[in-house]
Parts: structure tokens; C-alpha cells; sequence
């Protein structure tokens, strides 16, 4: 019975750390090309699987989801044509705020275009009941879909950036913008490459995860704050990072549900984001020399 | 020239307030959830109201005067349901204001609304708002007494002794927890694990181990957020096959649809609402119920909810009373009213007001339900 249970509380830390990695990743990619941190992500999860929703309507769910990714990136990177894109020279402040008034507007937008009501994706593999048994202790199928698509997106961004002219180029936006751009870099075309990257991330997230957590249109913001304190824990700009904070943080929050009552368990996923703040901010897996160059 | 042109302005004014003297209309304000956390429970209250305050101008208002409707938008915040409630009592002068929605915001403005003398008629379940009695506060929901006792009524039938309690961190979450711990002594039921989720949970796999180790014949969900259609999932997921009983905060079509085949046989107590088409042609509430389906669903082509029902109660309710006590009464006389009131027939059951009793509704007012192949229906005895 011990093990049993055991491993249950670690099969529910992994469906926590898989949530929260698979949106914590997408705050690498606009963070890697512009060091800022993008606090729309949520809502681009959100966006994903609310028109995966939709599209479900009338297409098959692979093709909902195909179209749903493609048209929240077409949004990222409209929105950041919109906002972003002819500012001159913004601060790094300036830039958080215009997410945060970003991820305001499309919240906002999606309740008037979907309404307050609760709607989700079917499951991809079995429905909501079925669950993978091994000796006692059941996964459900949705999650082994989610740790897939989580390492997927991994293994294509680590290739993407450190691999192809492409990603090289975004991530030197990052580390010097004027120095990309004298080296004849089109920086602003970077920058809205990596809202539209990041946008489809977040929406292929937010439909993986929509059988599990369900999608309604305030869900942006509370995904985006485990998503953001997994970033964070890992070290910014670091997906690798981040998935392995994703499933230490999801792991501990499960446990302590074992010993202590549930009501803490966001207490202390608070309390781990705040003191890494202070101790190493850097993150678990990130460079503190590389940081201190850093703004932000 | 200047006292000619002053005199005449003095007649426009007069003139254009002159209709607004013959008829005056009676204002009336709601604090709803119509957005936020809570917003599947204020906007279909907030739609309910508009549609039914249509109806009675339309029909040439009460007595005469015209309803003048001021929704509040509060995200279920109870400082915004504070403010609100200040603006509407001291600025907007209103007669009465339906909602809040949430218990939370119900008992921050509760000595607000009872200083400020104007009714309020709650849409928001919690017992503590009707008791101790507060001379203008009255609720529509059934009481979260009454669902717990049902439930326990119904596991002393199936013989269940031993159970799980999962209660989400809210208001309502809060009540019904205190509720179950209060009742289940006296019902011999035995409580071996007692947990609160987070109502914004997105997983609560870890949660439902908790209850699966302590071996539980049953399990109690009592939430009215979508984290309680997770739990459901949950439970069945970790394979446990131990009848699962919610609160009545699960009467809405969307937790079914969002639980999907983990919601088959979960049990819970809820007004008729939901089941009314198939409730006997003698239930003396089915006329009002299907009336109300009917208008809801043509008008906003979306499925009716027992919640929008709890507007529409208190909308009757206070209709009932201003039809009552006759033109140009003052508010305390519609209040005395409202306490005499008996027999009205709502959504949530059948309305006898007392001054003591200013929910008035009893333990009939539930009928157990239960899901059946994705609907719901009443449970089989």
C-alpha cells in the first residue's frame, strides 16, 4: 500500500509538472530573442485551446488543432505588428507593462467572443474515465500526450536555437540588439518571429492540456504563474530548464499533499518561487555570471 | 431679457419633468458576478434580470412605475461588491439590490445594505446570511443545511458510514465544509479525510489519493466552480468506484459535459429546475419552471441553470411585494411584505417568508438528482 501510493502522488506530480512546464517553456522563446518576459503567455494558451474548441465544431481534432496553433500564431504576431513592433528603443519596463495590458485585452476579447462558459477538448486517447494501470497506480493517457508533446517542443527548440541561422539570430537580439542589427540582423522581423513562435507553443500547450484542466477564458493567468515560477526556477531563457523545474515543482506540491493538508500546496510552490528570487536568481540550472549581464 | 430668458428655461425644466413626476420608476439594483471566477453563476443572472424587468415594462411595469434595472459587474470580488453597494445605496438611491452572487460578497455587504435600510435579496447560498436574521437581507437559494442533510438522508439508505470530504476554497466551499462537520455526528457519519482544493486548481490527481488511502465509502465534493468537474475526473482516474455526491453547486449542464463519462451517477441535491420536464403535471412548480426554461432558452439560446433561477426568484419575489403593498410604498412597508409573504412558487421551491425565516425554503425544496447518460434526472428511490 505504501508504494502504491507512493508512486500515485508521483504520477500526480508529473501531471502537475507537465502543466506547468509545457506553459513555462513558451516564456523562453520571447525572452531569448527579446529578455523580456512576455506575461500574455497565458493567454496564449488560453487562445489555443479555446479555438481548438471551436474548430472541434467542425473539423477532426487534429486539424482543429493544427488550425488552432496556426491562428494563435497569426494573433502573436499580429499583436506584436500592433503593439510592439514600432516602438523605439523601449525600455525593458515598458515592455512588461505592454504585456500585461496585452494579456488584459485578449482576456478581455475572449469573453466576449466564447463567453464565462467552462469547455474543454475530448481526450485524445480514451475519455475521461480511462487510465493506464500499472500495479495499482493509473495515469490517464492525457498526460503521457502532454509529457510527449512537452519533450517534442523541447528537443525542436533546442535544435531551432542552437542549431540553425535562425534561432542564432534571434537569440543575439537578445544578447546585444544593436550589435544584431549592425551585423545586418533584422532585429524587429526577429522579435515578431518569436511572438509567433511562442504564440503556437502556448496554443499547442493549451490544447494538450485542455482535456485535463479545462479551458475558459480567464485560465490564461493562473497557468501563466506556475508557468512563469518553473521558468524562473530553471533559469530564464532555458527550456530544458524549465521542463525539469516543471516536474520538481509538480512533484513537490504533490507530496506535500501527502503530509500536510491541501490547502498548502500553493503555498509552497509561492514560497520555493520567492526564495529562489532571493538565493539564486539565476535559477537552478542557470549561468549567475551570464545573468549579471543581463537586464532583466 | 435675462428674467425672460431665465423664466423660460424654468418652464422647459419644469415641463420635461413633469412625466417623470406622474410615473416614477423604481430602481433597482444588482450586484452580480458577471465576469471572473464566478461569472457562470451572475451571467446568467445578470441575463435572467434583464430579460424578466423586459417582461414587466413591457407589460407596463408594477402599479404603473417602470423597473429601472443597474447591473453592477463585481468579478465576485467582495471590495468591488462593497463599493457597488455603497454607490448604489447612497448615490444611485436604488429601491433594492438583487445579488450578490457569492456568499463572500453577500456577507462583506450584509451591514451595508441593512445601515443603507434597503433590501437585499441575495442569489448567494450560505446559510450565515439569513442567519442570524438581518432585518433587510433576504436569500433565494435553497440552504446548504438542508443539501447536507439530504445527502446524509440519502447514505443512511444506501448504508455508507464512512466518507471522504473534498470542499473547494471559496464561500460556498467554506459553508458546506462547516455544514458537513456540524450534521454528520447527529446522521452517524464518520468523516476520515476533510481537504480543500484551490478553486482555480488545473489537476487534483494528489488530492483524490488522499481520500483513496483513507479507504472512504463515499466521497463528498462540495464546490460551484469547474474545479469540482476535475475532482470527478480525478476519482475515476485513480480507479476508485465509490459513489461521489456534490453539493447543489453542481446544477449546471456544463460540469456534466466538462466531467464527461466520470460524471455517469454522481449524486446531488438540486432545485427542480433541472429536471423539469420530467417532473408530475401536479408539482405545482413545474408551470413556473417550464415558463422560465422556455423564455431563457429563446431568448438567449443557451441552456438554463438553477443559478439564473436564483434571480429569478428574488426578481418575482420583490415584484410580488411592490404589486402588494400598492403604489408609493416606502421600502420598509415592501419589507413587511416580503416577511408575510407565503406560498410564492419559485424556482428554487415554495416561498413562505417569515420574520424569522427569511429564506423560506425547507428541506422539500431539493430533489435528489443524479446523471444519467449525460443528462440529468431524478434519482430512483
Amino acid at each position: 500500500m505504501f508504494f502504491e501510493l507512493f508512486f500515485q502522488y508521483l504520477v500526480a506530480g508529473l501531471t502537475y509538472g507537465t502543466i506547468y512546464a509545457i506553459v513555462g517553456i513558451g516564456f523562453n522563446i520571447i525572452y531569448n530573442t527579446t529578455g523580456i518576459i512576455n506575461f500574455a503567455q497565458g493567454e496564449f494558451v488560453m487562445l489555443g485551446g479555446m479555438t481548438a474548441v471551436t474548430l472541434y465544431g467542425f473539423l477532426p481534432l487534429p486539424l482543429a488543432v493544427i488550425g488552432a496553433v496556426l491562428i494563435t500564431m497569426v494573433m502573436g504576431g499580429l499583436i506584436e505588428m500592433v503593439f510592439i513592433r514600432w516602438l523605439v528603443k523601449p525600455t525593458v519596463l515598458r515592455m512588461i507593462i505592454i504585456t500585461i495590458g496585452i494579456s488584459i485585452l485578449i482576456r478581455e476579447g475572449a469573453l466576449l467572443v466564447w463567453g464565462e462558459g467552462v469547455r474543454s477538448l475530448p481526450y485524445f486517447t480514451g475519455n475521461e474515465i480511462s487510465a493506464l494501470s500499472l500495479g495499482g497506480v493509473r495515469l490517464s493517457p492525457q498526460v503521457l500526450w502532454s509529457i510527449g508533446v512537452c519533450m517534442v517542443i523541447v528537443l525542436f527548440l533546442n535544435l531551432f536555437f542552437k542549431h540553425t541561422m535562425l534561432g542564432r539570430e534571434m537569440r543575439a537580439c537578445a544578447a546585444n540588439r544593436d550589435a544584431a542589427a549592425l551585423c545586418g540582423i533584422p532585429t524587429k522581423n526577429m522579435i515578431t518571429l518569436s511572438f509567433v513562435l511562442s504564440a503556437g507553443i502556448g496554443a499547442l500547450a493549451g490544447c494538450v492540456v485542455s482535456p485535463i484542466t479545462y479551458t475558459q477564458y480567464s485560465i490564461g493567468s493562473g497557468l501563466a504563474i506556475k508557468g512563469f515560477t518553473v521558468a524562473i526556477l530553471g533559469g530564464l531563457g532555458n527550456s530544458m530548464a524549465a521542463v525539469a523545474a516543471g516536474f520538481i515543482l509538480g512533484i513537490l506540491e504533490s507530496f506535500s499533499i501527502w503530509v500536510l493538508p491541501t490547502a498548502y500546496k500553493d503555498a509552497i510552490s509561492i514560497a520555493i518561487l520567492l526564495a529562489m528570487l532571493f538565493i539564486r536568481p539565476s535559477g537552478l540550472f542557470g549561468n549567475k555570471e551570464a545573468m549579471r549581464l543581463k537586464d532583466f | 431679457m435675462k428674467i425672460l430668458r431665465l423664466f423660460a428655461a424654468a418652464i422647459i425644466i419644469a415641463l420635461s419633468a413633469a412625466p417623470v413626476l406622474a410615473a416614477p420608476a423604481i430602481k433597482v439594483g444588482a450586484i452580480l458576478a458577471v465576469t471572473g471566477p464566478a461569472s457562470f453563476l451572475g451571467a446568467p443572472e445578470a441575463k435572467t434580470l434583464e430579460m424578466l424587468v423586459e417582461e414587466i415594462n413591457a407589460k407596463g411595469g408594477i402599479n404603473g412605475s417602470k423597473i429601472e434595472l443597474v447591473i453592477k459587474d463585481s468579478g465576485a470580488s467582495p471590495e468591488k461588491a462593497i463599493s457597488f453597494a455603497k454607490q448604489l445605496i447612497e448615490e444611485e438611491k436604488v429601491f433594492a439590490i438583487i445579488g450578490p452572487s457569492t456568499t463572500g460578497e453577500t456577507m462583506a455587504i450584509k451591514n451595508i445594505a441593512e445601515e443603507g435600510k434597503t433590501l437585499l435579496l441575495s442569489c448567494a447560498a450560505a446559510e450565515v446570511i439569513v442567519n442570524p436574521v438581518a432585518k433587510y437581507v433576504f436569500k433565494t437559494p435553497q440552504m446548504d443545511k438542508h443539501a447536507v442533510i439530504r445527502i446524509f438522508q440519502q447514505m443512511k439508505k444506501m448504508g455508507i458510514t464512512k466518507i471522504g470530504v473534498l470542499s473547494s476554497n471559496t464561500g460556498f466551499g467554506k459553508a458546506g465544509k462547516e455544514q458537513i462537520e456540524k450534521l454528520a455526528p447527529e446522521h452517524a457519519i464518520q468523516i476520515l479525510v476533510n481537504e480543500v482544493y484551490d478553486k482555480a486548481a488545473t489537476d487534483l490527481t494528489a488530492e483524490v489519493t488522499k481520500v483513496k488511502a483513507a479507504k472512504v465509502q463515499a466521497i463528498v465534493n462540495w464546490s460551484i466552480e469547474p474545479a469540482q468537474a476535475i475532482v470527478i475526473k480525478n476519482v475515476r482516474q485513480t480507479g476508485m468506484t465509490v459513489p461521489i455526491f456534490q453539493s447543489h453547486g453542481f446544477g449546471n449542464i456544463g460540469y456534466v459535459k466538462a466531467a464527461g463519462a466520470a460524471a455517469e451517477g454522481a449524486i446531488f441535491p438540486a432545485g427542480r429546475l433541472l429536471v423539469a420536464e420530467v417532473l408530475s403535471d401536479k408539482n405545482p412548480q413545474k408551470a413556473v419552471l417550464l415558463a422560465y426554461k422556455k423564455s431563457y432558452e429563446e431568448k438567449y439560446k443557451e441552456d438554463v441553470s438553477t443559478f439564473g433561477g436564483h434571480a429569478y426568484d428574488a426578481m418575482k419575489i420583490l415584484e410580488q411585494a411592490l404589486k402588494a403593498a400598492g403604489a408609493g410604498a416606502d421600502k420598509e412597508k415592501v419589507r413587511t411584505t416580503i416577511e408575510n409573504m407565503k406560498g410564492l412558487v419559485g424556482t428554487a421551491g415554495i416561498f413562505n417568508f417569515s420574520p424569522a425565516d427569511h429564506n423560506g425554503l425547507d428541506l422539500n425544496a431539493f430533489e435528489m438528482l443524479t446523471v444519467k447518460d449525460g443528462k440529468f434526472t431524478v434519482l430512483e428511490k
